[in-house]
């Protein structure tokens, strides 16, 4: 049978604010256990939630981002469990009235086609500690550090058909959140996390199949093997005569499995209810289109623009716009050098690959936008070559300096002078007589790849500092004359 | 020295004619000798109280001193008192000690009183006798074989005995106003928001609020003066400027209009209760008073409601007490779910858990419309049944309570027939209006008392009533004997 896989993410942003959403509290990571929770995130008793404006505005810049509707009465709710690291015994949350209503989200898939994706809903929430249970012998720790940080939970509708859609879904909003300056998205440490809805039904049925949710998948690469790791166990269930049971189910990476955590019936009733302490958030249209004027360039149009005003290609621009730090260099090594197909291959090529090498991010290249732009600027006046710029760039790398500190003190630029270089390629064509006759003696097909031969002999003997067209037209002169 | 009234201690004190350690140290002697009885303290606080009116004293020399410096005060044992345990009237807290202060109680420290201690209470304030403490019932010192009200008990029981000046209250369901009632003592519920609830242990955040237990209107004015005020700790604190409470206190009260609501005065209202208000209905007429009668017509839907929305709040409220970061917990658990249920089991008393269970149940998948979103449309209709009686009157006159304090024991076992005995002061709490009680009369020995309930932050004017009322009767004048 043809199975067809309907996925839905529920993704989890904290809020790049410096305070909690509740309290004064610092929200840093990794400080030590239980030095960022105050009395209120200790839920000791009489303290109250005062909301964070800050908060407020990171979510409405997000539902302006995805062409949201704004909710414009925000109620706040207590979702109602019990866990240590839950400290007031209920989450504050948003149930009713989210702040960000129904939007959507543009992703690009592989093939470079591009497909909506519906978002439900995104509510403001607070997140809870952490519970330890290691180095406590037979006890658990509880570290209220995290208790209290904003988060924003983005809803999306069942709309991916594929894991690797929800990755590209998942990557988008990572982009967009990252762009907004509202999430710092960084997965490792938990700032994005996510919670894949999957189920499988028989391609052109109508209704859905039962969903299984696993819980905080915390990499786009575990999004994608948990979500087909999942896909298979319940298509083998189905095909083996079993029923899929709605239930949360966790993720292994080292096994490879989704393992059971608790069933639909096993759910916490939480006793959804209006937070008697928190009044209803009214928020204003001026307020609306004041953060509106507040947006920076988004994700998509600045693809649509790296496309319309600097000729790149579809790919290019959605590489370069990526993350809006690339973008950003991008655009400075473009200004530096005018150039916007050389600022491209520049910083998708070469500083891509030193940067992966290094594993490091683009704001901490060793290599700034203005000295790559610097380095284009003498390819593009033929100081140096191509191939000598990469040795540049090398040296720039290493911290030797501006492009043209390093040509000068290497010696690096470019001979152009045709004297200097026809006595060169006198000296090369005399040192290899023997393959100068078999060249002479060759038809065209066989001079072509002979050819190339030469030009590299030039090359090396010139250090790579001859300017190559020159070399080029010189030599052929020479073997043909 | 403790007949006096606190608006009169606070002269003796300015004059130089007492000292604040003199107070103090007269105060905590009667609570050493007549609590006993009482029971109405849980913690005295001695060392401290005599700290305060060492300062207090330095400031009445100094000339910075304001009405309550050096005015000997008790506080309900849910507000927060930095180092000193506050227990909730629960063996749940029996064990914490405060590490911050309530903006209530730190703002009496502000204006430089004297705490003499924490007054027994209701576990988690609920209940409207005081018998639900875990510290054991406190008797009306009016008649020690009756309950003093709740839950604010200990407060009313320690104010009418003289063991100190004034007392704080809060009131969820008349907390403040039926103990003030059955302990001829005046007590003000302000406006919802008037006064900021950071540090008051929370039974239900929508209804619950601080306000003052004292003699007279004019010693509740100064109290209030001090408590209320925006606090940005508070998200339900009100932002608006505090009016002088006492500026308009002898504003006469021709022209006055007063209604009577008929659903107060029907079945279940004590004869004796009833015939004291209308004497006060005629002692208002007489002062140039315009008495009307008027309906609530949502009246008999307030119970229920309340007890909906209360426990529904408390059930959640209650939540943070698991165990885990403070207050009793179980010994030996034997993992997570052990230590959550008998730390729970073991710290609540039965009241308490009565209204979790009834909170959980409201709230809980598939009843949550049927109860808590129905309870909400009582609680707006009841609102507007008040904003609709405030276009034709100033303010509402009825009783207190539909009878005087009963007996220790008599409702114990009827948690309904207790519940019932909040019917006249619940719907303020619900509405978010103010009320004050003043006393009415005496049925016996045991006091009668009526509450006057205005429009939202018409406290001045709730003030100005009861205190022409008090200029000319003295229920209020009256001391319990052996007191």
């Amino acid at each position: 049978m043809q199975w067809e896989i309907v996925i839905g993410l529920e993704i989890h942003a904290q809020l790049t604010t410096a305070s909690k959403i509740f309290s004064g509290s610092a929200t840093t990571f990794g400080a030590e256990p239980n030095t960022q929770a105050s009395l209120i995130d200790l839920g000791m008793p009489g303290t109250l939630p005062v909301l964070n404006a800050q908060a407020v505005k990171n979510a409405v810049k997000f539902g302006l981002a995805i062409d949201a509707e704004i909710g414009m009465t925000n109620v706040f709710a207590r979702k109602n469990y019990f866990y240590p690291d839950l400290p007031k015994g209920y989450q504050i949350s948003q149930m009713e009235l989210p702040i960000v209503g129904k939007g959507h989200l543009d992703i690009t898939l592989d093939d470079g086609t591009v497909k909506r994706v519906g978002v439900t809903r995104a509510h403001l929430e607070e997140d809870a500690g952490k519970s330890l249970h290691e180095d406590f012998h037979g006890m658990s720790g509880i570290d209220l550090n995290r208790a209290g940080t904003p988060l924003l939970e983005i809803v999306s509708e069942p709309d991916m058909r594929s894991a690797k859609e929800a990755v590209a879904y998942a990557k988008t909003i990572h982009s967009l959140v990252r762009y907004l300056g509202i999430c710092d998205g960084n997965m490792a440490e938990g700032s994005l996390r996510c919670d894949c809805n999957v189920s499988v039904r028989p391609k052109g049925q109508a209704e859905f199949g039962t969903r299984c949710e696993i819980k905080n998948v915390n990499s786009f690469r575990f999004i994608e093997k948990a979500i087909n790791t999942e896909v298979q166990r319940q298509i083998e269930l189905i095909e083996d005569g079993g029923k899929v049971v709605q239930e949360t189910r966790l993720y292994d990476p080292n096994k490879d499995e989704t393992r059971s955590m608790r069933s639909k019936e096993e759910a916490n009733d939480y006793r959804y209810f209006p937070d008697p302490d928190l009044l209803p958030v009214v928020i204003e249209p001026a307020f609306i289109e004041q953060v509106r004027g507040e947006l920076p360039e988004l994700p998509q149009q600045k693809r649509e623009r790296f496309q319309s005003e600097f000729g790149l290609s579809a790919y290019d621009a959605s590489v370069l716009a990526a993350s809006r730090e690339m973008a950003d260099y991008f655009e400075q090594v473009q200004q530096t050098c005018g150039d916007a197909k050389l600022a491209a291959n520049w910083v998708m090529g070469e500083l891509s690959s030193l940067l992966n090498k290094s594993d490091i991010e683009i704001e901490q290249s060793p290599v700034s936008a203005s000295q790559l732009g610097g380095m284009i600027l003498r390819i593009k006046d033929n100081t140096i070559s191509g191939k000598i710029a990469k040795m540049v760039f090398e040296a720039m790398a290493a911290g030797e300096g501006d492009a043209d500190q390093i040509i000068e003190a290497r010696g690096l630029k470019q001979v152009t002078d045709s004297g200097a270089i026809e006595a060169m390629l006198d000296e090369v064509l005399a040192a290899n007589a023997e393959q100068v006759e078999q060249y002479r003696a060759s038809d065209e097909a066989k001079r072509g790849k002979m050819f190339g031969f030469f030009v590299g002999q030039a090359m090396k003997a010139s250090k790579g500092k001859a300017n190559p067209q020159q070399v080029n037209q010189l030599l052929k002169q020479k073997l043909e004359g | 020295m403790h007949e006096k009234t606190l608006a009169g201690l606070s002269q003796a004190l300015r004059s130089k004619a007492i000292s604040s350690v003199e107070l103090t140290e007269h105060y905590l002697k009667r609570i050493d000798q007549l609590d006993g009885t009482l029971n109405s303290f849980i913690t005295v606080t001695p060392e401290l109280a005599l700290e305060q009116a060492r300062a207090a004293d330095a400031r009445l020399a100094d000339g910075s001193a304001g009405p309550l410096t050096g005015i000997p005060l008790a506080h309900k044992d849910l507000f927060c008192t930095r180092g000193v345990r506050t227990s909730c009237g629960s063996k749940m807290l029996d064990n914490f000690i405060a590490p911050y202060e309530s903006t209530v109680t730190q703002r009496f420290i502000d204006a430089g009183s004297v705490t003499l201690g924490k007054t027994n209470m209701d576990e988690f304030a609920m209940g409207s006798s005081n018998e639900s403490s875990f510290y054991g019932p406190v008797r009306n010192p009016w008649n020690l074989e009756h309950i003093p009200g709740g839950s604010s008990g200990g407060s009313a029981a320690a104010v009418a005995a003289r063991l100190c000046a004034a007392a704080t209250g809060t009131d969820t369901g008349g907390s403040i106003r039926q103990p003030s009632g059955f302990n001829a003592l005046t007590g003000l519920k302000p406006t919802y928001g008037r006064v900021s609830r950071w540090g008051m242990i929370a039974y239900a955040s929508s209804l619950d609020q601080a306000g003052p237990m004292a003699r007279t209107a004019e010693d509740c004015a100064l109290l209030l003066q001090a408590m209320a005020g925006f606090d940005d700790k508070d998200s339900t604190s009100v932002d608006q400027p505090v009016p002088d409470y006492s500026a308009e206190l002898n504003q006469p009260l021709a022209g006055v209009r007063i209604g009577l609501p008929k659903e107060y005065f029907a079945s279940g209202l004590d004869s004796t209760t009833a015939d004291a208000i209308a004497a006060a209905v005629k002692q208002f007429q007489a002062l140039g008073a315009e008495v009307k009668d008027i309906s609530l017509p949502n009246a008999d839907l307030a119970i229920p409601a309340y007890y909906v929305i209360a426990s529904a709040e408390a059930s959640s409220n209650l939540s943070r007490f698991d165990g885990v970061r403070f207050g009793y917990r179980c010994d030996n658990p034997a993992d997570l779910t052990d230590l959550y249920l008998r730390s729970r089991a073991e710290g609540f008393g039965d009241e308490v858990k009565r209204r979790i269970m009834v909170g959980a149940y409201a709230l809980s998948a598939g009843y949550y419309d049927a109860y808590y979103l129905q309870a909400q449309k009582i609680r707006r209709l009841i609102k507007n049944d008040f904003m609709a009686a405030y276009e034709q009157v100033d303010v509402i006159l009825c009783p207190t309570s539909p009878t005087p304090a009963f007996r220790i024991g008599e409702k114990i076992d009827d948690p309904v027939s207790l519940y019932l005995t909040d019917i006249y002061t619940i719907t303020a709490n619900l509405a978010g209006v103010p009320g004050i009680a003043l006393p009415a009369g005496f049925a016996g020995d045991l006091p009668i008392g009526m509450q006057l309930l205005g429009p939202y932050f018409s406290e001045p004017r709730l003030l100005n009533i009861a205190h022409q009322y008090q200029q000319h009767t003295d229920w209020h004048t009256r001391t319990p004997d052996g007191f």
